[in-house]
């Protein structure tokens, strides 16, 4: 099946892209050197993002793991005999590009794409992808189906896509106009979702556990950790540019971030000398393992701890941030517009801290 | 290409700043360290009680630290086919940490690769100098007393062997926490007799009952010895604080004003 069948106008693409953006509030974050996506100016809101320049990259990580970079959020691949695994997908007009990179590495079918949380810079390209795949399904015959009429250019068969699994809340939220902005579109939407704590997998001989992670960056998180592999795909509770980008509009909140980053840290096992072993690819940024995201988890729980103080000192939100709570890692995380900003992260965590007191 | 042979053991000689290297700096002693603000607020903000989480007992110093310490065995790893110097390798000691200088102008890795404490190094021969860039390195520290280093950071080393001594100069460059670059040196002194000896580390708990989760470090304001050092010693708050002015020998007056109090 070439790809172009299921790809939307570029037109169409690029205005979904503007809406996937404006509808998250995790911004798209380019996985580029810290600093440079820091100082970058914001996007103009209503200009659509140009992704003709946008190049997937492919970092190889252990085993049949690779992480892919582009634009919007990392993705996760995982490759097999039982097929293709995919978590997020980023934006819609950059499916091809994702889709070429993928046919490099497997020529297998896409069977599963996992959304860590239902931003558009992760889900965008979730129909195109599943459509360019095929779940197994009917009694292991539908798979087979789909696949050979798509190696032959035929039309595929009613329900020849890729699953796409997620958290309910990550359903419920992308069906739902949130901030002014439209519903994602259908073939974007999870069509498995889990309810649970956790949901386990067995895919391409290998565990893999999904942990929902409540109310982090959002309230439909997930981390999927691939346990033969020892890599976790953490969305984007964890980045390595900003400061954590918590979406109160989808119940997103700073307990839960810092609840999440204790979690990863509990899942992994550094090699030697507190590095390597287990490895982290963030929503945004490059790959990590057990000690960046300690250092991160100390930033949030410092500057955490320094608003909690503040707030219960009964200081208002001018005075919190003329205090300059997070001045130590500015020049680090910060960042002065969009989601990601000092002064929004400075505003969520004071008011979640004022509402629990 | 001139190269020098580095191979050997060779036994660090701590005369050098020796206070600071052997029983270590004492909290808010930043001065000669160009810190900005906000490094200095990290400075502040930091209780060493943060090396008693799992996470921080068995780390290494980073590379650019680590020139200060511990004896080292460094050797080459030389291509069968071309006999050239493919890499120099390094192991100290301290947390047997190793890094890799590679001689044989690979591509660094891309921006959104891992990280490491020893960073990844690339190495070349400038006359008799060995000269060392290294990219890719974990957030670390450039003064055991909190003092930050990002993983935003680059370094520059030589390697200058003189007979049976060497000198090694780290330059350290770091937008996020460093006003100007930061320089040290570094001697060391031939000694293949001595062994480096294997350094297992395996972190435990040692505090019982630290909550999940749980940061230490101190709030703004509150650091409980801020300057105990200073006023100790008789310099001003000023030279304590540190940033690039206090570097220079011109400070000198304004460090020991406190004496004429």
């Amino acid at each position: 099946m070439s790809m172009n069948r299921n790809t939307v106008s570029k037109a169409k693409a690029a205005a979904l892209a503007v809406a996937a953006i404006l509808g998250a509030a995790s911004i798209a974050v380019a996985a580029q050197p810290a600093r440079q996506n820091r100082n970058a100016p914001a996007a103009p809101a209503q200009q659509a993002p140009n992704f003709d320049n946008v190049q997937i990259k492919v970092l190889p990580i252990r085993d049949n793991i690779y992480m892919l970079v582009g634009q919007g959020g990392n993705i996760t691949l995982q490759v097999g005999e039982d097929g293709v695994l995919i978590v997020d997908t980023q934006f819609a007009p950059l499916s091809d590009k994702i889709l070429t990179e993928i046919r490099k590495i497997s020529k297998a079918p896409i069977r599963f794409i996992l959304n860590t949380h239902g931003h558009g810079d992760h889900t965008g390209g979730n129909g195109n992808l599943s459509k360019a795949g095929a779940s197994v399904a009917g009694g292991n015959m539908l798979g087979p189906i789909a696949v050979a009429a798509q190696g032959q250019g035929g039309a595929a068969p009613a329900g020849a896509v890729a699953t796409i699994l997620a958290h309910e809340n990550v359903l419920t939220r992308m069906q739902q106009s949130i901030g002014g902005q439209p519903p994602s579109p259908d073939d974007t939407l999870p069509n498995v979702t889990y309810i649970s704590e956790f949901k386990d997998m067995f895919f391409n001989g290998e565990s893999i556990r999904l942990f929902h992670e409540p109310k982090a960056h959002t309230d439909g998180d997930t981390i999927v950790y691939f346990r033969r592999s020892d890599v976790l795909s953490v969305g984007d509770v964890y980045n390595t540019n900003n400061y954590p980008v918590i979406d109160k509009a989808r119940d997103g909140s700073i307990l839960g971030v810092l609840k999440a980053l204790n979690h990863i840290l509990e899942l992994t096992i550094p090699k030697d000398r507190q590095e390597g072993g287990t490895l982290v690819i963030p929503g945004h940024g490059r790959l990590s393992d057990e000690a960046d995201v300690a250092e991160y988890r100390d930033m949030v729980t410092i500057i955490h701890d320094r608003i909690k103080d503040m707030v219960g000192r009964g200081l208002t939100l001018e005075q919190v941030k003329a205090a300059k709570p997070t001045i130590d890692y500015d020049p680090r995380y910060g960042s002065g517009n969009g989601p990601g900003s000092t002064d929004r992260f400075i505003e969520i965590v004071y008011n979640d801290l004022k509402a629990a007191k | 290409m001139a190269e020098v042979d580095l191979s050997g053991v060779w036994n660090v000689r701590l005369h050098e700043d020796l206070p600071e290297r052997i029983p270590g700096p004492d909290m808010v002693e930043y001065h000669g360290v160009p810190v900005n603000d906000a490094n200095r607020a990290r400075g502040l903000a930091w209780d060493p009680s943060i090396l008693t989480l799992e996470e921080y007992q068995c780390r290494p110093h980073p590379s650019d630290y680590f020139t200060r310490f511990s004896p080292e065995r460094i050797w080459k790893e030389i291509d069968s086919e071309t006999q050239e110097t493919k890499g120099i390798h390094i192991r100290k000691e301290w947390q047997a940490a190793e890094r890799t200088i590679w001689m044989d102008g690979r591509e660094r890795p891309p921006a959104y690769a891992v990280h490491s404490f020893q960073g990844f190094s690339l190495g070349k021969w400038e006359g008799d100098v060995l000269a060392v860039e290294t990219t890719h390195l974990k957030q670390s520290y450039v003064r055991r007393n909190g003092l930050a280093r990002s993983d935003i950071a680059t370094t520059r080393e030589h390697y200058i062997r003189h007979g049976d001594y060497m000198t090694i100069v780290a330059v350290i460059h770091d937008p996020a926490y460093l006003t100007e670059s930061f320089i040290r040196s570094s001697d060391y002194a031939l000694d293949n007799k001595r062994n480096i000896a294997p350094y297992p580390c395996d972190p435990v708990v040692e505090i019982v009952g630290q909550a999940k989760g749980y940061v230490p470090h101190y709030m703004p304001g509150k650091h409980p010895s801020e300057f105990e050092y200073a006023d100790r010693y008789n310099l001003s708050h000023e030279a304590a604080l540190g940033g690039a002015q206090t570097a220079y020998p011109e400070f000198m007056e304004k460090a020991l004003a406190a004496k004429k109090r």
